[in-house]
């Protein structure tokens, strides 16, 4: 089975920066709370930004041998 | 029938053929004067030896002939036919010489059933995966949003490879895709298969797998209607999307994987969010965040202006009640003024030095003193005793 995944996907970027907004559009928050997370929705807003800026595909195989054991490597098709 | 005059020349004992001769002749006639020619009939007898050869009689109300099917032939169909069931065969005729039996060699076999054996054998599987509840509409997982690793199971050479790697680097740069090269049609493909399809399960951070090929004929199609290669596919610890051939044909492991797309480009498409729609959406988040915390601070700041207005109100009451204390003692203070007892009928005895005279010891007889009453002063002497 997949080993544990690294601990920021996108997926988990930006249901965070979600549940930010959220808060920070409800009602039970005080100033100093509100600007923290305002600042934490910000540095992961730019931190999504530049993933996905950065990106370029990458395409790798797998090749596997006779006894089961496989490698991962540079697909150049 | 050049040859077959032959047959008529042993006209005495001596001229005798051999068997082998005569089953020789006889085969090279009747293969030289049947060619392979398409034959319907009702299957009997059927049995499939352990060399994988199909043996059967074809029969109808008065005849029948005995019918051989090799491996190298009868692999390519799905199924095996069986007893009673009507088909055609397109076949050879022959005369097998060790049992001396007209025979034919079959070389394809094709039901008269509606849809054939292909469709036979295919409701056979689906039957099967049904019962297992593989079919079942709550199996199907929902695909991951923004996948990061993308297994590719494929052959490594056909379009539907490049069509999927152009459409997913495209929307989803983000995402890795895994090529796992896999034969998709002809002799074995349906192990390589099942076998790529087991490597899914051992690979690392996976989220989601496509399976797939090009369009082609019913026939190449047909490695991904074996019920293996669908159970296969359900197997598959991660969402599955299958694209196989194009949009008419469906295939088993279409039905088995948790989305079926027509084509390998919408596989790749249905695989991946469009990163202009993410930044879009990013955007859209953005401004949400601004919105909430200056909705916040406003609300902050209109709170602080109340308080600064009960503030201001406190302030103004406290000086008010300050102001009516100061004008209260400022009466006070009037009342001790010693104009005011002066006022009421008393007077101040000062000396010339301006000294009060408050003592009979300080009016010393005969001494001089000034009288201050309520309109002026006079003077005045102590009166000797």
């Amino acid at each position: 089975m997949p080993a544990p995944r690294e601990p920021s996907s996108f997926s988990a970027e930006l249901e965070r920066l979600e549940e930010i907004v959220r808060r920070l559009e409800g009602q039970e928050l005080d100033l100093d709370d509100a600007l923290k997370l305002f600042e934490e929705g910000v540095e992961r807003l730019r931190a999504a930004r530049e993933r996905l800026t950065g990106a370029e595909a990458k395409v790798k195989q797998v090749l596997a041998d006779q006894a089961g054991k496989f490698r991962i490597e540079d697909f150049d098709g | 029938m050049g040859p077959g005059l032959d047959l008529f020349a042993a006209v005495a004992p001596e001229g005798a053929w051999t068997v082998s001769a005569l089953t020789r002749r006889a085969r090279a006639v009747v293969e030289a004067g049947l060619l392979p020619l398409w034959v319907r009939g009702e299957v009997s007898g059927f049995k499939a030896w352990q060399s994988g050869h199909w043996y059967f009689t074809l029969r109808d109300k008065t005849a029948q002939i005995r019918c051989v099917m090799f491996q190298k032939e009868n692999r390519r169909l799905p199924v095996a036919p069986t007893d009673g069931m009507q088909v055609f065969v397109f076949a050879r005729p022959t005369v097998w010489e060790e049992k001396g039996d007209f025979r034919l060699t079959v070389g394809e076999l094709l039901s008269t059933e509606a849809g054939g054996l292909w469709q036979i054998a295919f409701e056979r599987a689906k039957a099967a995966l049904t019962r297992d509840g593989l079919l079942a509409p709550e199996r199907k997982r929902p695909l991951p949003r923004y996948p990061r690793r993308i297994a590719v199971v494929t052959s490594r050479d056909g379009a539907a490879l490049q069509d999927i790697i152009a459409v997913a680097g495209r929307r989803w740069p983000v995402a890795e895709l895994l090529v796992i090269p896999t034969r998709v049609q002809g002799d074995g493909a349906e192990e390589a298969i099942c076998r790529a399809l087991a490597l899914l399960g051992r690979l690392d951070g996976l989220d989601l797998a496509i399976i797939g090929r090009g369009g082609g004929s019913r026939e190449d199609l047909w490695t991904f209607n074996h019920e293996r290669v669908a159970r296969a596919v359900a197997a598959v610890p991660v969402p599955v999307i299958s694209a196989v051939g194009h949009e008419t044909d469906i295939t088993l492991c279409d039905l088995v994987a948790d989305l079926r797309a027509p084509t390998p480009s919408a596989a790749a498409e249905a695989a991946t969010p469009d990163q202009a729609e993410v930044r879009g959406e990013l955007a859209h988040l953005g401004v949400r965040l601004a919105r909430g915390l200056a909705s916040r601070s406003g609300r902050v700041a209109e709170r602080l202006e109340r308080t600064l207005g009960r503030l201001a109100t406190a302030i103004e009451r406290r000086l008010e009640r300050q102001r009516h204390t100061l004008a209260a003692a400022s009466g006070r203070l009037d009342a001790l003024s010693p104009l005011k007892i002066l006022e009421r009928g008393y007077a101040l005895a000062r000396d010339a030095r301006g000294r009060v005279l408050k003592r009979v010891a300080q009016l010393t007889p005969g001494l001089a003193f000034r009288l201050r009453v309520t309109d002026g002063e006079v003077a005045a002497r102590v009166g000797e005793s």
